[in-house]
């Protein structure tokens, strides 16, 4: 094997985070005071955000490809993990939870993450998600005391595994037809055999569009959706609503973008209907809702509905708007969550939107803040939101989807209803009884961090589009 | 011979399945599945694919089969025996499911063999499938296994934590 310490550099990233995850477990049995484990796992993650760009390279035998495209998922998933585990830190406690494998299993849910997203092998791409997924559904049932929240773990596990069944039946077809599991090797096989209109990899392609639908929440994959999000404890729903749906992105661009390129036509065409399914059935189920979480559920099934526009777009424009969008998603969406957690105080629930009536009233700097999470959720300059959606609907269009677009633009409009239903609430309704907010300090950095991110990118958006253009250099497509 | 053979497992296996999942009894349910797994892995056998045979023994057959035990263990059987048999959905289920068999039965003909790896017949039959897998497992395919031993971990970790933790 060639020069291994080379290899394993390229995988520093990966292995500093499992050297945390196994410290973190181990030190839980020792440490009386939990929190000291979050910081750690947020050092972790700060550390390996700061030092692992500039990675090039593939390592065992093209398992791992280190490469723009998996950083700057890497970017994505460890800026959900930190956020996630400072909103984290005072819920616990509320909820009884307080325990250290929360963030062991955080940390490994975000190594699956990363293992996905830089696969370069069909095999590595379901041995990340099943790291990845396995984390998350202990994670969603994690409050045993509750039966919303065994019941959404329960609910997770099974539709995963059926979805796992899916990407491994497709994964033996692809591995039958090509007669290797490399993604790179499998887009030469298809193009040098003209496997293209042959029935059977139609029929896997199908097979991948579900296992992956299931994974970002895609309609008509999205059934688990409401009812996880709503039972699982908040900043986990936060977490996976952003971190999994990006790593279903990542590899969606690995699989279906390179590995089965050449047949591009036979999964746009899928794509298009889910995407168009779940931006209207996401926008106009949410409208319906009275609980926050549930609402944000069917609001980031749609989410999902746009993202897929960069995917279907296709090319180095599509793809780039695509991983600029999730980024920006990660932004507002755990930003929007983060109030949602600090609603959550001892006997307080917190999670009805009637609990927002009047908001503004006793708390006008976190109602400002919500007001601007919603206002880029809608997609409302001068806010993050608005620029995401604008060079996917560029991407789109330039692609010659106009009509898609237009969809696309109705169904915000029609997101606008629900979303600025809660600015309503904060500000148009008087208080019936006082809500009480959580007394964190680290709650409030990540709000704060998420509002700078909202509004910096929202009026200096070239920054980030930059960097997912230059990171798709040597992509492959 | 093999031909007989073939026809008898498939088709033992075949009614040893249905008889499974229509038992009311989940103690019949599961004595039939074992018997079912010990049919496949003679298939496997026969097929010559003698490492999958034992595995399927021993992680099937073996470890499996204790996990349905045990829930069958905090069953109460009598009332088991009450309800119905399939949930209310089974229509739907079974359409489902034979909707995906014809689509797998119409393209199992325009199925392509891609190309050869270098492990063909007659090395499987010098080296042996154990000997094979072991190798590739420890080589070509290493990193993959490291993956693998972090989600038998976090398997662990998660079934302490959602089975054993006394709350706070």
């Amino acid at each position: 094997m060639p020069d291994i310490g080379a290899q394993l550099w390229l995988l520093g990233p990966e292995i500093v985070l499992a050297v945390f995850a196994f410290g973190v477990i181990l030190l839980d049995l020792v440490i009386k005071e939990k929190s000291v484990l979050a910081y750690l796992s947020i050092a972790a993650a700060l550390f390996i955000m700061f030092t692992m760009f500039g990675r090039q390279g593939t390592a065992f035998g093209g398992m791992f490809l280190a490469d723009g495209y998996g950083l700057f998922f890497n970017f994505i998933f460890l800026t959900s993990l930190c956020l996630s585990i400072l909103v984290s830190l005072k819920y616990l406690p509320v909820e009884r939870i307080n325990f250290g494998e929360y963030y062991g299993l955080m940390l490994f849910a975000t190594i699956g993450m990363m293992v996905m997203a830089s696969a370069g092998d069909l095999i590595m791409v379901y041995l990340g998600l099943e790291l990845m997924s396995l984390s998350v559904y202990v994670l969603a049932g994690f409050m045993r005391q509750s039966t919303r929240s065994n019941e959404a773990a329960l609910k997770y596990f099974m539709l995963g595994a059926f979805a796992s069944a899916f990407l491994l039946l497709g994964i033996s077809f692809t591995y039958g037809l090509t007669g290797t599991t490399q993604i790179s090797g499998v887009a030469q096989y298809i193009k040098d055999n003209g496997l293209a209109g042959n029935p059977v990899l139609a029929f896997t392609t199908i097979l991948y569009v579900a296992a992956f639908g299931f994974k970002i929440a895609a309609v008509p994959f999205h059934m688990w959706a409401p009812d996880v999000y709503e039972g699982a404890p908040t900043p986990v729903t936060a977490f996976m609503s952003v971190g999994p749906k990006a790593a279903g992105f990542a590899v969606i661009g690995r699989v279906l973008t390179v590995a089965l390129g050449p047949v591009s036509s036979e999964w746009t065409g899928l794509l298009i209907v889910l995407s168009i399914l779940s931006m209207a059935v996401g926008n106009i189920l949410a409208i319906s809702q009275t609980n926050i979480k549930r609402m944000l559920a069917y609001s980031s099934i749609a989410h999902a509905g746009y993202a897929l526009l960069g995917v279907i777009a296709g090319g180095p424009e599509g793809l780039a708007s695509m991983m600029n969008y999730l980024l920006i998603y990660t932004f507002m969406n755990i930003g929007a969550f983060t109030v949602v957690t600090l609603l959550r105080t001892e006997g307080v629930k917190g999670e009805d939107l009637s609990d927002y009536e009047g908001l503004s009233k006793n708390h006008p700097l976190l109602s400002a803040l919500m007001l601007l999470f919603m206002f880029s959720l809608t997609g409302i300059p001068p806010t993050a939101g608005f620029m995401g959606k604008f060079y996917l609907f560029v991407a789109a269009i330039n692609a010659g989807y106009l009509w898609l677009t237009v969809i696309a633009v109705i169904m915000s409009a029609i997101s606008a209803y629900f979303y600025l239903r809660v600015v309503m609430y904060m500000y148009m309704k008087e208080p019936g009884t006082v809500i009480p907010v959580q007394r964190s300090t680290a709650g409030r950095v990540a709000l704060m961090f998420t509002g700078i991110a909202v509004l910096l990118i929202g009026v200096q958006p070239t920054g980030f589009i930059q960097m997912a253009r230059s990171a798709l250099a040597g992509f492959g497509i | 011979m093999n031909e007989i053979l073939f026809g008898y497992l498939s088709f033992a296996i075949l009614a040893l399945s249905i008889a499974a999942i229509t038992r009311k009894n989940p103690v019949h349910a599961v004595l039939l599945m074992i018997v079912m797994f010990f049919h496949l892995a003679t298939m496997y056998l026969a097929l010559g694919a003698e490492f999958l045979a034992a595995v399927q023994i021993m992680v099937y057959a073996g470890a499996i089969m204790v996990l349905f035990l045990f829930v069958v263990l905090v069953l109460n059987i009598r009332e088991e025996e009450k309800g119905e048999r399939f949930a209310s959905g089974w229509p739907l289920g079974i359409s489902l499911a034979a909707g995906l068999l014809i689509l797998i039965l119409i393209i199992t003909d325009k199925v392509l063999t891609g190309r050869q790896g270098q492990f063909t017949q007659a090395v499987i039959l010098q080296e042996t499938h154990t000997k094979a897998i072991g190798k590739l497992l420890y080589t070509q395919y290493v990193f993959p296994f490291e993956v693998a031993s972090l989600i038998l971990l976090v398997a662990i970790v998660g079934a302490i934590v959602l089975a054993k933790k006394r709350l706070g």
